[in-house]
């Protein structure tokens, strides 16, 4: 290749212990390109960013910026060589306001404050704690905070996983353009349509070793796949019942019946019922008051106005406690809400199995590593680093929250955008699983940033727009471009623009 | 970085030797204990003898027990400062109210204090969410407080121990001190309690993340205060078996093991901020600074520059301890 590469490691490997987190990784990204860095949950992703940003050492490996030999063993040194990272989990100090978090980074606030407004969030009060900052929005100011040291490589790891399509956009459409001005970007998602819509090359990832490098084309997607998972794996509608839609779908009694609800400021007027043996998504942009119904449906905040029925029941919730002994199950959008890190996988899962004062008392160990090893198998969970779950990869302790109530026999799961971070393998498992719960009888409130996945899950899509339910779509119509429309509060026959990632088939150029 | 001339699957030795600290948390210490004993036994040669042992596991155990107390609370990021005035009433009413009743009842008149203590404690850190360490320093303080009272109304009928504690304190039977009668049991239980029971599960869990235990159905209160009533108790029980060990009741017996409890638990490996610890690294730290006090005395130094010693070892031990754990 005639052009000088901007950034070039071979051979990285990363071992911890027995772990092989890396083995033989590299990577190859040329002056102005959106490279994709893709592979399953725990390929090695996290880790190769993390040692290309000095943040963890490698065993072996070198590392060549602009061609010349880098010595990255800090952060600090990292971001002299040019690399700035914005890393899978939220970093500002949740302790500290915005600022503060900003002072101790050295960024440089005025362009900080551009880029938020250029990012989509104009009105943040940076003096705000970062604790009370939403998930999304957090992860937006971690962009805007590598923008502003104007690094010659940025490396996003999941940076739009928590986003749903307003934010995504606007990200997708600022790092378009800063590739345009020559610098690079790494970016590592699950999502194909963001990766069609703005990279130029992937490598790809397989247990810690470089697989294989594509051009992004169309239909390249089966192709990647195969080299991420070794396998093929098919997009199949779970969901689709048409036929008999009118016995199965509907004929199961009301379980959840949620009437006038209003929590806080942001949750004004929502009513909808759902059903045993249905799965309900839920799609809204972000703000849009979902946070605070399932916060409320999970009893862990109390509503302002309203009703919850439970099974034809009046339903008042103090605690997510009295929520739990209904049976219904929260899995938080935020795994740090859900996960105790320093546990094992183990411990994590059964965390339900000992909350409740009757059962403080011996634990029975065979029949509990049963269960939990079942909801293992269930969700795919790579153990290998199972004795504290913050060793797992993003993906691996997104499944562990999920687990832990398959475990647990939930008999209504509130799923909080669940897939965030999980690869395109164990989605379909999720999917599938999702879709058995409904046939036992289950139900599923199942929030998505992911307007895809509506139709491949769910048997209707609640909308939900300035706190309140616009529309709620039959599934047979809930296609990517019908949910934003709805998602801004469109009506469902106008045709207005809505956007790149609503068009998954789109060539990348075809973006506004 | 540079080309690294090791090939990932040899890793260097000095980085498996940590790898291996790192999942055997416990060997490092027990390494440090054996040095120290080989440095007393240097320092004054034919010291180490079963007699000695003996006496040093009758001087640990106290130590361990109350310990045990800090073990259990740090799970959760708490502390329980008023381990000592549980202890010290318990020790100071059973050896007054000896005088008049038996010593069945009076021991269980004895742990009164410790079980309202305990329910104070509680119900301030688990319902009114006082900080641990302040909560725990103030019940503390107004108990010694009202052990001062109770001294008036007692000083002239003087204090009588109850044989059986003393024989426990101080006896050895075979070798063995008697106090492991005692000991065993409660080691095991306690053990038992953090690996092997839901109790147990959820201190590790709310220490690490109070916010996920409760998604999880856990309520904040029921635990803790179940947790400072335990540890309340467990004091009490403690102060019964020390007054048998030291036999004169004050009304600061136990209040000087209160820190070297704290520090204990830290050198086993317990983690303050919580989620992290065992019991098993708490007794082997309490070994360790018993042993450790035994060297600074043969040692014979002016007491201030003895204290001086012991805390800058404590604190290099917990340092050094941290670092060779840690794995990065
Ligand atoms: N501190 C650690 N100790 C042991 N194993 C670790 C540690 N950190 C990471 N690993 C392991 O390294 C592997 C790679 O993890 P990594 O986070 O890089 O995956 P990833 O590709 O980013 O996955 P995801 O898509 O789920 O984010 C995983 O199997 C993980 O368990
Ligand atoms: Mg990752």
């Amino acid at each position: 290749m005639a052009e000088q590469p901007l950034l070039e490691a071979t051979g990285v490997a990363k071992r911890y212990g027995a772990v092989s987190a890396l083995k033989n990784a590299s990577l190859t990204v040329l002056p102005g390109e959106v490279h994709a860095l893709m592979g399953a949950n725990g390929a090695g992703k996290s880790t190769l960013v993390k040692i290309l940003t000095g943040a963890i050492s490698s065993n072996a490996g070198r590392i060549l910026v602009r061609g010349q030999e880098r010595d990255i063993r800090s952060p600090a040194k990292a971001r002299l060589a040019g690399l700035v990272p914005v890393y899978q989990e939220p970093s500002l100090i949740p302790d500290l306001d915005v600022l503060s978090n900003l002072r101790l980074t050295r960024t440089p606030v005025e362009p900080f404050r551009e880029w938020i407004k250029e990012l989509g969030v104009p009105d943040l009060d940076l003096r705000e704690l970062a604790r009370d900052v939403p998930l999304a929005i957090q992860r937006v100011l971690d962009l805007a905070r590598a923008l502003a040291v104007e690094p010659d490589v940025m490396l996003l790891d999941e940076m739009t996983a928590a986003l749903p399509a307003n934010l995504a956009e606007r990200v997708l459409d600022v790092v378009k353009r800063q590739s345009q001005t020559g610098r690079s970007v790494i970016f590592i998602s699950h999502r194909f349509v963001e990766i069609a819509a703005l990279c130029d090359r992937a490598t790809v990832l397989r247990d810690g070793e470089t697989v294989g490098v594509v051009d992004i084309a169309p239909g390249i997607e089966e192709r990647i796949v195969e080299l991420m998972l070794g396998a093929k794996v098919e997009k199949k509608r779970v969901a689709l019942k048409e036929a008999n839609e009118e016995l199965a779908g509907h004929a199961g009694s009301t379980r959840i019946a949620v009437r006038n609800l209003k929590v806080g400021t942001k949750l004004h007027d929502v009513s909808f019922d759902l059903k045993d043996g249905e799965v309900a998504g839920v799609v809204a942009l972000e703000g849009q008051g979902q946070d605070e119904l399932f916060a409320a449906l999970a009893g862990s905040i109390r509503p302002d106005g309203g009703t919850i029925e439970v099974d034809g029941k009046p339903a008042q919730f103090h605690h997510p406690v009295d929520a739990v002994e209904q049976g219904i199950a929260y899995v938080p959008g935020d795994r740090t809400e859900a996960l105790a890190m320093q546990q094992s996988v183990r411990e994590n899962i059964a965390l339900p199995f000992s909350a409740a004062f009757r059962n403080w008392g011996p634990i029975r160990m065979a029949r509990e590593g049963a269960t939990v090893q079942n909801a293992i198998e269930r969700l795919q969970i790579d153990t290998r680093a199972q004795r504290e779950v913050q060793r797992l990869s993003g993906g691996n302790q997104q499944k562990v929250t999920i687990a832990r109530w398959i475990a647990a026999d939930a008999r209504t799961l509130l799923c909080f955008d669940p897939t965030r971070g999980i690869d395109v393998g164990t989605k379909q498992e999720i999917y599938k699983l999702l879709r058995q719960l409904a046939e036992q009888g289950k139900s599923v409130l199942f929030y998505t940033s992911e307007l895809e996945e509506v139709q491949l899950v769910c048997d209707r899509a609640i909308v939900i727009f300035g706190g309140k339910v616009v529309d709620i779509l039959p599934v047979q119509i809930a296609d990517e471009a019908a949910l934003t429309r709805a998602a801004y509060g469109l009506s469902r026959d106008s045709k207005a623009e809505v956007g790149v990632l609503a068009e998954p088939h789109s060539a990348p150029e075809a973006h506004p | 970085m540079s080309i690294s001339t090791a090939l990932p699957e040899q890793a260097p030795l000095g980085r498996r030797i940590k790898r291996f600290m790192s999942d055997y948390p416990l060997v490092p210490l027990l390494i440090l204990l054996v040095l120290l004993v080989l440095v007393l036994q240097m320092l004054s040669p034919g010291i180490v003898n079963q007699r000695w042992i003996a006496n040093t596991i009758k001087f640990a155990i106290p130590l361990a027990l109350l310990a045990g107390c800090q073990t259990m609370t740090m799970l959760t990021g708490g502390i329980d400062l008023s381990v000592g005035t549980a202890a010290t009433m318990a020790a100071f009413i059973v050896a007054t109210q000896g005088v008049m009743y038996d010593a069945p009842t009076a021991m269980m008149i004895a742990l009164i204090p410790a079980v309202i203590i305990g329910f104070a404690n509680g119900i301030g850190v688990g319902v009114f969410r006082v900080h641990p360490l302040i909560m725990t320093l103030g019940t503390s303080l107004i108990g010694i407080g009202c052990l001062q009272v109770y001294q008036r109304t007692v000083i002239a009928s003087g204090a009588k121990v109850p044989e059986f504690l003393i024989w426990l304190g101080t006896g050895v039977t075979g070798g063995f001190p008697n106090a492991l009668l005692l000991f065993v049991p409660v080691a095991a239980l306690l053990l038992f309690i953090q690996k092997r029971t839901g109790f147990g599960r959820l201190l590790y869990a709310i220490g690490d993340n109070e916010r996920a235990t409760r998604l999880a159905g856990v309520k904040y209160w029921q635990v803790i205060l179940a947790l400072y009533m335990l540890s309340s108790i467990l004091a009490g029980i403690m102060g019964l078996l020390y007054i048998g060990l030291i036999k004169a009741p004050s009304l600061s017996l136990a209040e000087p093991l209160v820190l070297p409890s704290v520090a204990a638990a830290v050198i086993g490996g317990t983690s303050i901020f919580g989620g992290r610890g065992s019991y098993t690294g708490t007794i082997v730290g309490a070994l360790i600074l018993t042993v450790l006090t035994t060297l600074l005395t043969i040692l014979q130094m002016p007491e201030g520059a003895r204290r001086m010693l012991f805390g800058a070892i404590v604190l290099l031990v917990t340092a050094a301890y941290l670092r060779i754990i840690e794995d990065r």
